[in-house]
């Protein structure tokens, strides 16, 4: 069919509708601004409120920037002066230190957890909600819960250890040494994130092909054999994405010691995101706080690119 | 066998008594008074000089509310457009979004604080609300784009050819179809704002703003000389039992969707 553009042809072919693909057309233009505009709202809250903090905080950082007066250009005084500030210094060890234990420990608890209910068994629902129970309480309570749990005023835990004679004398958990207070930290966040991360172990773990477990069975393969070459490797991709979320969560610690140690005895649990909260609305500048979230961002940032590159090498 | 069978009974056994205990014992330990049971230490929580104020409990289901509608609505909408329609830079904004997770937000937390000072948000509750509904999103839009890519598309057309308006489409036949994926986003959405703590404690600086997580926790850290832990341990209580009870009644479809989430986000 040709188009005759005489006013009477156009005029009819617009009665009669446009021809199929032309319609086709519009109906996809129409669809791409209907989608468009559902997209909108999404679009506007991550400009808004991710996007522009994100350039924010790396402008502020380039800034002398007080919480109350206009700011002044200062770069890079907030990033030469972070390796003097003997606090960022000790805040950055300690939050590594804390990082590796809490991605050993609560690694190896939420394994074995997760091998402990992966199969269909007596209890197996309420094991499972047991362990997951805690992850309904916000972390703030449970800080807050453990601050009780763990104190010699009202807590348990002290009794029963001088019951069995463990210790004998008063003891302060949270707060009495570098060590007890990491300790009690650690205590807290195993308790509060095993049951997610197992969770999350055991959606990879039942991915995993009765039939290749059989096969071994077959074979004559021993149960330590079995798991070391076919559930670690299926288990991998899985594995790599509850590490990522362990240590992303760890460097950015803050409520446990915020709520249960105060970042004490002598700064000793004091972690990176709260030297961030002190410069900031303690020290009252904006501009090194920025800074030091600059910093922690690109290791971040960095970390999880690497580690997302891992993964999907080896997924494929 | 059946010594493996006992071994896994009784370690699961003794490892569920260690996980169910600390939540037990807070209970307990917040109706236990000097001379036995009874509610005073409830009555301190609510009472005592820095202690809960009716307007904190107020302020967190404001936040709340506004939170699980705000993710619901947004997510909802982006979920749609993402599963279903093609448009230029439906991608790069979806990976956008997703990219809030690598992005930890205590880092821009304090940019946050300055640009909702900004546009004349500071120390306000919606500015809290609208940072949790960004914060909700990467999980959100991808639960909903799932959601919404598992509807046949039979049922979309159908309706079109019946001439169904296409928000009269997504309202009428698409929301219902997308039911559980709601459930457990406005859940989810809900936990998180109820029990918030970081983002209030820098985005909120007036005392009659705080939400009731932020209050508790002020009771703590406002204390200079003795805590009083047992009026804590009622605070605690009082903000976890909302979160058990919906936990309760919807746990399949949270913990379902959760780690659907998880795994592929």
């Amino acid at each position: 069919m040709t188009i005759v553009t005489t006013p009477r042809r156009a005029q009819r072919a617009e009665q009669a509708g446009p021809p199929p693909a032309r319609r086709r057309f519009r109906r996809q233009t129409r669809r791409a601004w209907l989608g468009i505009a559902y997209a909108s709202p999404t679009a506007v809250m991550v400009a808004l409120f991710f996007l522009t903090p994100l350039v924010l905080v790396g402008w502020m950082s380039l800034h002398r920037w007080p919480l109350l007066a206009p700011p002044t250009l200062n770069a890079p005084d907030n990033f030469t002066t972070i390796g003097d500030n003997e606090l960022v210094r000790s805040a950055t060890w300690f939050t590594i230190k804390y990082t590796v234990i809490i991605t050993v420990l609560l690694f190896a608890v939420s394994l074995g957890l997760a091998l402990l209910v992966q199969h269909r068994r007596r209890g197996v629902g309420f094991f499972r909600t047991a362990f997951f129970l805690p992850m309904a309480v916000g972390f703030a309570s449970a800080s807050l819960l453990f601050l009780g749990l763990l104190s010699d005023e009202i807590g348990p835990v002290s009794d029963l250890l001088r019951g069995i004679g463990l210790i004998d004398g008063y003891v302060s958990w949270t707060s009495g040494s570098a060590n007890s207070a990491l300790g009690s930290a650690v205590v807290l966040v195993l308790w509060r994130f095993a049951g997610f991360n197992m969770l999350i172990l055991l959606t990879g773990l039942q991915a995993i092909p009765p039939e290749i477990y059989e096969a071994a069975r077959v074979d004559g393969a021993s149960r330590w054999q079995t798991f070391r070459s076919i559930t670690l490797p299926l288990l991998r991709p899985t594995i790599a994405l509850v590490l990522t979320l362990m240590v992303t969560g760890s460097l950015l610690a803050f409520d446990q010691f915020w709520i249960l140690t105060r970042g004490g005895p002598d700064n000793s649990t004091t972690s990176l995101v709260m030297v961030i909260y002190r410069e900031a609305f303690i020290r009252l500048d904006l501009g090194s706080a920025a800074a030091i979230s600059v910093v922690l961002l690109v290791v971040l940032v960095v970390f999880n690119v690497i580690q997302l590159g891992v993964l999907r090498r080896r997924s494929n | 066998m059946n010594r493996s069978r006992i071994g896994y009974s009784v370690t699961g056994g003794a490892l569920a008594i260690l996980f169910l205990f600390p939540l037990l014992w807070s209970g307990w330990a917040s109706v236990r008074t000097g001379s036995g049971f009874g509610l005073e230490n409830y009555d301190r929580l609510f009472t005592s000089d820095n202690g809960v104020r009716p307007q904190h409990v107020l302020n967190s289901l404001v936040v709340s509310v506004l939170t699980v509608g705000g993710t619901l609505f947004v997510a909802t909408l982006g979920g749609y457009a993402f599963g279903r329609f093609k448009f230029p830079g439906r991608d790069v904004l979806f990976l956008v979004t997703l990219a809030i997770l690598m992005v930890p937000y205590a880092t821009i937390l304090i940019a946050l604080y300055v640009l909702l000072g900004w546009i004349g948000l500071e120390d306000s509750l919606v500015g809290l609300s609208l940072v949790l509904v960004m914060f909700q999103l990467p999980f959100s839009i991808f639960m909903m784009r799932n959601s919404f890519e598992a509807v046949p598309r039979e049922l979309e057309e159908s309706a079109q050819m019946d001439g169904c308006a296409s928000v009269g489409t997504l309202v009428r036949i698409m929301l219902p179809a997308v039911k559980p994926g709601l459930i457990t986003v406005g859940l989810f959405a809900f936990l998180t704002s109820w029990s918030e703590f970081f983002a209030p404690l820098i985005l909120l600086n007036s005392t009659d703003k705080f939400t009731t997580t932020l209050a508790v926790v002020n009771m703590r850290t406002a204390s200079h000389g003795s805590i009083d832990y047992a009026a804590l341990e009622a605070g605690v209580v009082f903000m976890a039992v909302p979160c058990l009870i919906l936990f309760a009644f919807m746990q399949r479809s949270y913990v379902r969707g959760f780690t659907s989430g998880a795994i592929k986000g």
